[in-house]
């Protein structure tokens, strides 16, 4: 975009900003912060062209902390602005950065547009499940019987799956992963390859509100057995025999749902285990739900299938309707029936000042 | 002013002066196509050379029940030779087309106005819809007025018989018939309509020959009719007199859509509208749409804060974000327009106001969200505001938010209203040329010393940066900014600063506007009536006839809303009395009472519908009495 600027390899560093970083210490979104610095120089990205943009919440402070340009909103409307950002100037890439509470609650309805409209940004949905900034409350992604200051006795309501969520919205991205997973990168890159609305739910614990509630997959001890990393055309292994065996995801065709089956010998051939194919949306469909009973968590690119995007579209089309017209705005103003008043008509006849029309 | 029924009694004699003006009200069922009727009779009365006024009143269901009393649609247009500045007050000529359009209708008609009525369509099923207990055609209630009914529904049906329509296509025409007639009645040119219904029908010319069969069934009717003792005969309504020039037709909502385009230009800017659907604002997203070619982006979102946020977001990137909305939408914008108070970026909001509260009334005019629009957000946010007159003034008011969103670098918002959105009048087409540009100018280098994204210049507006700038690299957002570097800052002291800069920053505005004149009248006397808004034409008038009956009374208009002009409150103290029209209950009195300490008081409808000048003739003579 910009060939005036050498092109000299950057480093995260150069990605800092001088502003210190005021979250929790301990807070998942070090982790983050570090992930997406790590990943920018590595993708080639420039810092002129990069824009953050952010709601309301803990993670929206992100922008403050990445040196590229960035806006810090109001509560859940990130995607309004990205929207107008990418159609005023479609080259910018455009980084959104939003939570459980920012994404799904309050800004729900547009999280669900961008992702339909396929708006060419990548969009960070840090799922802490619980609201930090406002000290504690339980989160539409809280789980059924949370205990916060709003819900004493526990929450009733039934959690919001942010990957579902984004699939049946119409994302054509959907990637896992969580905060301290050296696997972030790799996740944050495939996003930003993606021409389109890559939707990325990244797991962060909150160690004040909401401590280890991800522990049940992201704790390091028996992760294997828990986290299901995808790669696309490699089948869909888990554990190891150390932990008690491999395990494989096959497709139970009669049921059309998957099923966990044991993989002796790592012979997953013959236990028809899946190879995962980043543009089976049916598939997709199964993975988002996961994990519950014996499946893990599904991590790494879920579903990945492009298709031309929102921004495109609009500009191809303002191209089309506007070939072959010259902006002429005198011409506009004047369009319509119109008449004309003047010196000649008032002489040809008097009292009136009414001449003819033109269409 | 004559009334067209003193001149068409058959008692008078038939040539004396022709009237200054005429007021005519089509009223039908919502699918009678009444908005059509009255539109094409604006057009071929401007064409006449006609000053001209017009006021749609529709309903707010798409299609009401038929022939019901809250179906009803009118169309009012006042047209004359003299300077025409309302939509007038009662008709004198009113066209029903069913029961209960006379019935909702009538009791506005002047005393001896014309009724001119559709027998054909006063059955006892139509009657009892319209709660008649007798036919109002056949028993005397009507006798303060001159009626005129024959079944123009059977005349339509003969005149298109040559078609083979159904009886459904065919009494779709009844408008075109009736139209026909008021043109002759009128001595208006048919062939501008003719025209029109060619184009409008192109596809499917059987309707194009059907719909010109009965406008000229309708206007040989008016010619040849033997009407009897009631004596229908032909006006002609001196043209007035106009500057020369070329003139066209111009609804408020189209002249919106102009002068923003106009503004964007004048800016050296390309124009990013997003919009939500909403009566009745839709039009200038409409509008805004087909044009393209201007380096226009319509983007119609998912709801009101989307739409402003993505105009906040076009902004920020460097275009010219504009927002367009009614009352309702502009309460669920509130926070962002704070947002683009605090980060300090242009954009323009339109508010087309309606009736409220809530939905409220959602196809009537009323001018009540001017509190909303000084007043309406959280914390200590100012926000210039200006408020149009009419269609046409709608145009240079667009250029104006334009001109101040971009120089100052804020969020304007622009007040038009229902009826100014929806009337017509003629316009004098602007030569491009003679308005100034306001280039915008683009921060592409730090200042000395580093980047300050919150400097100030002589105006207080800080730099305009666009993302995609090399070394510019900076955060904003709505947490409170830093002087000058746009840091997250919670100090006391800077707030303090900070808050005192925007509130100078946009009261500073009035520096570049006109100081406020007397529309009418002078500085100095007993009363000045001040208006704002689309109360412009009723105040006007009644202020006009106030003075020709030798009252001291004087008009100011107020444009800029916000801030002030800087002399008003002198010149509102050089006055013993100050009366303030609105359609509100008292919104414009209340600042005017907290900016200067004058005794404002107010004159208050909210009834969804305009001033009549005798409504503010008659408050002018009560506080002068």
């Amino acid at each position: 975009m910009n060939d005036m600027t050498p092109v000299q390899k950057m480093t995260p560093k150069d990605w800092e900003t001088d502003q210190e970083v005021r979250w929790c210490p301990g807070c998942g979104d070090y982790a983050i912060l570090k992930a997406v610095q790590r990943t920018l120089p590595e993708i080639g990205a420039r810092p002129e062209n990069t824009v953050f943009i952010s709601g309301i919440g803990c993670s929206s402070r992100f922008p403050y902390y990445v040196e590229s340009y960035g806006f810090h909103t109001i509560h859940g409307r990130a995607p309004t602005v990205a929207t107008g950002v990418k159609l005023a100037n479609p080259d910018l890439d455009v980084w959104l950065v939003t939570g459980d509470g920012d994404g799904l609650s309050i800004g729900g309805n547009h999280l669900m547009h961008v992702l339909r409209r396929n708006l060419n940004t990548q969009i960070l949905l840090f799922n802490n499940e619980i609201y930090g900034l406002t000290k504690g409350q339980y989160s539409p992604t809280s789980r059924e019987g949370t205990r916060s200051p709003s819900t004493p006795y526990g929450s009733v309501d039934h959690p919001a799956k942010p990957a579902a969520f984004a699939l049946g919205a119409g994302a054509r991205f959907v990637a896992r992963g969580f905060d301290v997973s050296k696997n972030l990168p790799d996740v944050l890159k495939a996003a930003y390859q993606h021409k389109g609305a890559a939707f990325v739910e990244i797991f962060q614990n909150c160690i004040v509100y909401n401590k280890d509630v991800f522990n049940d997959f992201a704790a390091p001890k028996g992760a294997e057995d828990r986290q299901l990393w995808l790669k696309d055309g490699e089948p869909m292994l888990f554990g190891s025999e150390k932990t008690g065996g491999v395990k494989g995801i096959t497709l139970d065709r009669e049921a059309l749902c998957l099923k966990v089956v044991d993989v002796p010998g790592g012979n997953w051939q013959s236990a028809n285990v899946i190879v995962h194919d980043v543009k089976n949306r049916s598939i997709a469909h199964m993975l988002v739900e996961m994990p519950f009973g014996a499946f893990p968590m599904a991590l790494g690119v879920l579903y990945d299938d492009p298709t031309p995007s929102f921004e495109e579209a609009v500009i191809a089309q303002n191209e089309l309707a506007a070939s072959g017209k010259k902006p002429d705005l005198q011409k506009l103003l004047s369009t319509g029936q119109t008449w004309v008043v003047g010196p000649q008509t008032e002489a040809a006849d008097a009292g009136s000042a009414g001449s003819g029309h033109e269409l | 002013m004559a009334s067209v029924a003193e001149l068409i009694a058959p008692s008078e004699d038939r040539s004396q002066t022709a009237p200054d003006s005429v007021v005519v009200r089509f009223a039908g069922d919502s699918g009678d196509g009444m908005q059509l009727t009255g539109g094409q009779f604006t057009l071929s009365t401007a064409l006449t050379g006609n000053d001209l006024a017009t006021f749609p009143d529709f309903p707010a269901e798409i299609r009401a029940p038929q022939g019901t009393l809250f179906g009803v649609s009118a169309f009012q247009i006042n047209f004359g030779s003299s300077d025409i500045t309302t939509a007038g007050d009662a008709p004198d000529v009113l066209v029903a087309m069913n029961p209960a359009a006379l019935k909702t209708n009538v009791r506005d008609l002047k005393p001896g106005g014309l009724i001119i009525a559709d027998a054909g369509e006063f059955s006892d099923r139509n009657l009892a819809k319209a709660k008649y207990e007798s036919n109002p055609l056949e028993d005397d209630s009507l006798s303060d007025w001159r009626l005129l009914s024959f079944d123009i529904s059977r005349l339509t049906m003969d005149s298109v018989k040559e078609f083979g329509l159904g009886n459904k296509e065919a009494l779709r025409c009844k408008n075109m018939w009736t139209l026909g007639l008021a043109l002759w009645m009128f001595d208006r040119d048919r062939q501008p309509i003719v025209d029109w219904l060619r184009v409008k029908f192109a596809k499917a010319p059987d309707l194009a020959d059907a719909n010109i069969a009965a406008l000229n069934a309708g206007h040989a009717y008016g010619e040849t009719a033997e009407i009897g003792g009631v004596g229908l005969a032909q006006l002609q309504v001196e043209p007035a007199q106009q500057a020369e020039g070329l003139y066209r037709t111009v609804t408020g909502a189209d002249a919106i859509a102009y002068g923003l385009v106009t503004g964007a230009q004048l800016a050296n800017l390309k124009m990013f509208y997003g919009g939500y659907p909403i009566t009745p604002a839709s039009a200038v997203l409409h509008s805004l749409s087909k044009l393209k070619e201007f380096g226009i982006t319509t983007f119609q979102a998912e709801d009101e804060i989307a739409a402003i946020g993505s105009a906040i977001g076009a902004s920020y990137a460097g275009q010219l974000g504009v927002t367009c909305s009614a009352g309702p939408g502009i309460a669920l914008k509130g926070e962002a327009m704070g947002l683009a108070i605090m980060t300090e970026l242009p954009l323009v909001i339109v508010n087309v106001q309606r009736g409220g509260p809530s939905t409220g009334l959602p196809t009537k005019t009323e001018q009540s969200d001017l509190y909303q629009a000084v007043y309406g957000r959280n914390g200590d946010a100012p926000m210039p505001v200006i408020a149009a007159r009419s269609p046409a003034d709608a145009f240079e008011c667009a250029i104006e938010a334009c001109r101040i969103a971009t120089q100052y670098m804020t969020p304007v918002m622009l007040l038009s209203d229902g009826y100014i959105a929806n009337a017509a009048e003629p316009w004098k087409v602007p030569d491009v040329a003679d308005f100034e540009p306001f280039p915008v100018t683009f921060l592409d280098t730090a200042q000395e010393g580093g980047l300050l994204p919150y400097a100030r210049d002589e105006k207080l507006a800080r730099p305009w940066i666009k993302p995609g700038t090399p070394g510019l690299m900076h955060r904003i957002g709505g947490i409170e900014k830093a002087l000058n570097t746009g840091h997250i800052e919670y100090s006391p002291a800077n707030h303090q600063a900070m808050t005192d800069i925007r509130q100078n920053k946009v009261l500073g505005i009035a520096d570049s506007i006109p100081e406020q004149d007397v529309s009418q009248g002078q500085a100095g006397g007993k009363l000045a009536v001040v208006g704002w808004g689309s109360t412009f034409g009723p105040i006007h008038q009644a202020v006009r006839r106030a003075r020709n009956k030798g009252h001291d009374v004087s008009h100011i208009h107020i444009r800029h809303i916000w801030p002030l002009p800087r002399n008003l409150g002198e010149l509102l103290k050089s006055y013993d009395r100050i009366l303030v029209p609105e359609m509100n209950t008292g919104q414009l009195k209340t600042v005017l009472r907290d900016q200067y300490l004058v005794d404002a008081r107010p004159l208050n409808k909210v009834s969804g519908q305009p001033f009549r000048i005798a409504e503010i003739e008659q408050a002018i003579e009560d506080i002068l009495a």
